[in-house]
C-alpha cells in the first residue's frame, strides 16, 4: 500500500519534470518564431548579431563556437585536476589534510559566479600573459594557441581558464562523495591481490566511480555551458570564429543574452531566446550523451556491490 | 611453492587499542590451519597481519614477528605490497570487481605483477584457475559476462580463482563460506581440501563442523573479557582439539556452552 503511493507520487514527480521540460521548450520554440520568421542571415552560420536592423540579420554561429570552445577548454583543464584531487583527498592526504581540503573545495563551490568574474577580470587577467605568451611562443604551431596581434587580455581562453577554476570545486566534491562510496570490499580485494595504491585507484576506484564522476562532469559542463556573468565580464564580446582563444575575442549564447536583453527591440529579443533555445538543445544532447554513456556500462556497473 | 609461517610474539593494536595480545603459532606448509573463536577475539585480526592487510586502516600496527619461511615479513625493507603479492586472501563476502568480466576478474592479479604472467598464456592461467575453483565447467561459456552476474557461491569460488591464478604461497581465507548456502559451502570446503595439496591455508570459520571437516591444525583464540585483548588459547592437531583440548575454555567453547 505504501509502496504503491510511494510508487505513484514518484511517478508523478517525473512526469511533472519532463512536462516542465517541454513547457520551457514550447515556450522558447513560440517566443523565437517571430526571430526565425524574419532573419535575412542564415541562422546557424551567420557571424553576425543584427535583430533589431531592418530587415533583421543574424546568427548564432560565433555564439555557438565560444560557447563550445570555452566549454571544451574549461573541461580539459577542470577534470583531471578535480579527479585528481578528489583521489588526493580520498586516498593520499592525512586526515588532517583532506578535513581542510575538502572543506576548502566545499565553499568554492558555493562561491557566487559573479566572483569568480570579477576575480578573472581584476586579477587574472593581469597576470594570464605569462603563460599565453608561452603557449604562442612554444605551442603556437598549434593554430588553437597562437597569437597574431600580441595582446592576451579579454580572450576565450582567459574565460575558459575562469570557468575551469569555477566548475573545478563542484567536480572534485561530487567525485569525493563518488569515490567515498566504493566499498571498502572492493579496495581490499585490489590490496589483498598485491595492488599499490595507484593501482588500487585504477582496478577498485575508478571503474566504480566512473558512472558518477562523468555525471559530475556533465554537472560541470552544464554550468560551464550555461554561465553568463563571469564570462560576460571577461570576453570582448566579437561576432567571429577565432581558432585563435588567446586573443581577445569570441561570446557564449548566454554572456550575449545577459548582454544584450536590456537594448534589444521585439526582434532582437526574440533573436536572443531563439539562441537561447540551441543552448537548451545543446545541454540537453550533452546530458543525454551522459546517459548514454552510462547506461552502456549498466552491465558491469557496481550496482549489486 | 607452499611455504611455512611462523608467528612470534605478535601484538597487534588498532591506535591504543590492543586488539591481540602475545600470539605463538607455527603454519605447517600445505596444511590447513583453523582459526576459531568467539567474534571479536581478534582472528581476522591475526589473519590480516599476515599478509599486512590490517595495515589499510589508519592507526594499525604490530609489534612481535611474522616468518614467511624465515623471513619476517615486517622487517623494515619489506614492501606490503609484495608480501600480499605473495600471500592471497578470500574475503567473508564474495568480492569480485563489479565492472571487470570473469576473465578479467581471474587475471586481475597478474597484471598487476607482469612478471607472474611470463611466458604463459592469460587463457591458460584462466582456465586453470578456473578449474582449480571448481568453477570452470560453469562459466567456461560466459567469461566476457561480468562477475557479479554469478550466483554468490560462484562468486566466492571466483575469487578463490583469482586468488590463486598468481599462484601465492599462503591462501588466507577469512569465513569464506559465512554468506553461502549448504551446497555452495561444501563445494569450498571440497576445493580448501584440494587447495591443501599445493597451498598453505589459513581458514577463520565460525562453523566447528567446518574447522573439524577441513583443518589439520585448530587455533583456538579467546577474550579474556570486553576491552581486553584477545590470545591464542592453544593450537594443535585438530583431532586433539577436538577431543582432548588442554584448556578449559576450548573444551566449553567447542562443545558449544559459550560463544
Ligand atoms: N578497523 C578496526 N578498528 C578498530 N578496532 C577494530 C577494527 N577491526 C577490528 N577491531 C577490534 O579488534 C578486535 C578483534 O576484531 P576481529 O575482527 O579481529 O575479531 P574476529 O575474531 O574476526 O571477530 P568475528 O568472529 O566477529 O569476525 C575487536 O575488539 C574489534 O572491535
Ligand atoms: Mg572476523
Amino acid at each position: 500500500m505504501g509502496d504503491r503511493v510511494f510508487t505513484n507520487l514518484t511517478r508523478l514527480a517525473g512526469i511533472f519534470v519532463l512536462v516542465l521540460m517541454a513547457a520551457i521548450g514550447a515556450f522558447l520554440v513560440w517566443k523565437a518564431i517571430p526571430a526565425f520568421r524574419d532573419n535575412t542571415g542564415n541562422f546557424f552560420t551567420t557571424q553576425e548579431w543584427f535583430p533589431d536592423a531592418s530587415p533583421p540579420f543574424f546568427g548564432i554561429a560565433a555564439l555557438a563556437f565560444g560557447t563550445a570552445i570555452s566549454s571544451v577548454v574549461a573541461m580539459v583543464i577542470a577534470v583531471p585536476v578535480a579527479i585528481g584531487t578528489a583521489l588526493f583527498i580520498g586516498f593520499y592526504a592525512s586526515r588532517r589534510i583532506a578535513t581542510s581540503l575538502g572543506f576548502i573545495i566545499d565553499v568554492l563551490a558555493a562561491v557566487p559566479s559573479i566572483i569568480y568574474g570579477l576575480w578573472g577580470l581584476q586579477v587574472l587577467m593581469l597576470h594570464m600573459d605569462g603563460i599565453t605568451k608561452w603557449l604562442n611562443d612554444y605551442l603556437g604551431f598549434i593554430p588553437l594557441f597562437r597569437n597574431e596581434i600580441g595582446i592576451y587580455t579579454k580572450s576565450i581562453f582567459i574565460a575558459s581558464v575562469v570557468l575551469a577554476i569555477m566548475i573545478l570545486p563542484t567536480i572534485s566534491a561530487l567525485s569525493r562523495e563518488v569515490f567515498l562510496q566504493v566499498p571498502r570490499s572492493h579496495r581490499e580485494a585490489s590490496l589483498a591481490l598485491g595492488a599499490t595504491r595507484w593501482e588500487m585507484i585504477r582496478m577498485a576506484v575508478i571503474p566504480f566511480g566512473r558512472p558518477g564522476v562523468i555525471s559530475a562532469t556533465m554537472l560541470g559542463l552544464g554550468r560551464a555551458l550555461g554561465e553568463t556573468i563571469a564570462v560576460a565580464l571577461i570576453l570582448s564580446a566579437a561576432f567571429e570564429i577565432n581558432w585563435h582563444i588567446t586573443e581577445p575575442s569570441g561570446n557564449t549564447f548566454a554572456a550575449n543574452i545577459a548582454l544584450k536583453w536590456n537594448e534589444a527591440g521585439p526582434i532582437g529579443l526574440s533573436a536572443l531566446i531563439a539562441s537561447g533555445l540551441i543552448l537548451f538543445i545543446i545541454t540537453l544532447v550533452v546530458n543525454m550523451i551522459a546517459r548514454a554513456i552510462i547506461a552502456k556500462h549498466k552491465e558491469f556497473s557496481g550496482a549489486n556491490g | 611453492m607452499a611455504k611455512r609461517i611462523d608467528i612470534e610474539d605478535l601484538d597487534i593494536y588498532y591506535g591504543d587499542f590492543k586488539a591481540v595480545e602475545g600470539v605463538n603459532l607455527a603454519i605447517e606448509p600445505k596444511s590447513v590451519t583453523a582459526f576459531i573463536g568467539p567474534s571479536g577475539c581478534g582472528k581476522s585480526t591475526v589473519l590480516r597481519s599476515i599478509n599486512r592487510l590490517h595495515e589499510v586502516i589508519p592507526g594499525a600496527y604490530t609489534e612481535g614477528k611474522v616468518l614467511l619461511e624465515g623471513d619476517d615479513i615486517y622487517a623494515p625493507d619489506v614492501d606490503p605490497v609484495n608480501i600480499r603479492g605473495l600471500i592471497g586472501m578470500v574475503f567473508q563476502r564474495p568480492n569480485p570487481f563489479p565492472t571487470m568480466s570473469i576473465y578479467d576478474n581471474v587475471v586481475a592479479g597478474l597484471k598487476l605483477d607482469r612478471s607472474k604472467a611470463k611466458g604463459k598464456s592469460l587463457d591458460d592461467v584462466v582456465e586453470k584457475s578456473l578449474r582449480g575453483a571448481n568453477l570452470w565447467e560453469e562459466v567456461k561459456d560466459r567469461l566476457a559476462k561480468p562477475g557479479a552476474g554469478l550466483s554468490g557461491g560462484q562468486q566466492q569460488r571466483l575469487c578463490i580463482a583469482r586468488a590463486i591464478a598468481v599462484e601465492p604461497q599462503v591462501l588466507l581465507m577469512d569465513e569464506p563460506a559465512s554468506a553461502l548456502d549448504p551446497i555452495s559451502t561444501l563445494a569450498i570446503e571440497d576445493l580448501v581440501h584440494e587447495l591443501k595439496r599445493n597451498y598453505t591455508i589459513v581458514i577463520v570459520t565460525h562453523n566447528m563442523q567446518q574447522a573439524a571437516r577441513v583443518s589439520d591444525t585448530t587455533a583456538f583464540f579467546n577474550l579474556a573479557g570486553i576491552g581486553q585483548p584477545g590470545k591464542l588459547v592453544e593450537s594443535g592437531p585438530t583431532e586433539t582439539i577436538f577431543t582432548s583440548p588442554k584448556e578449559r575454555a576450548t573444551e566449553d567453547y567447542i562443545s558449544g556452552r559459550f560463544g
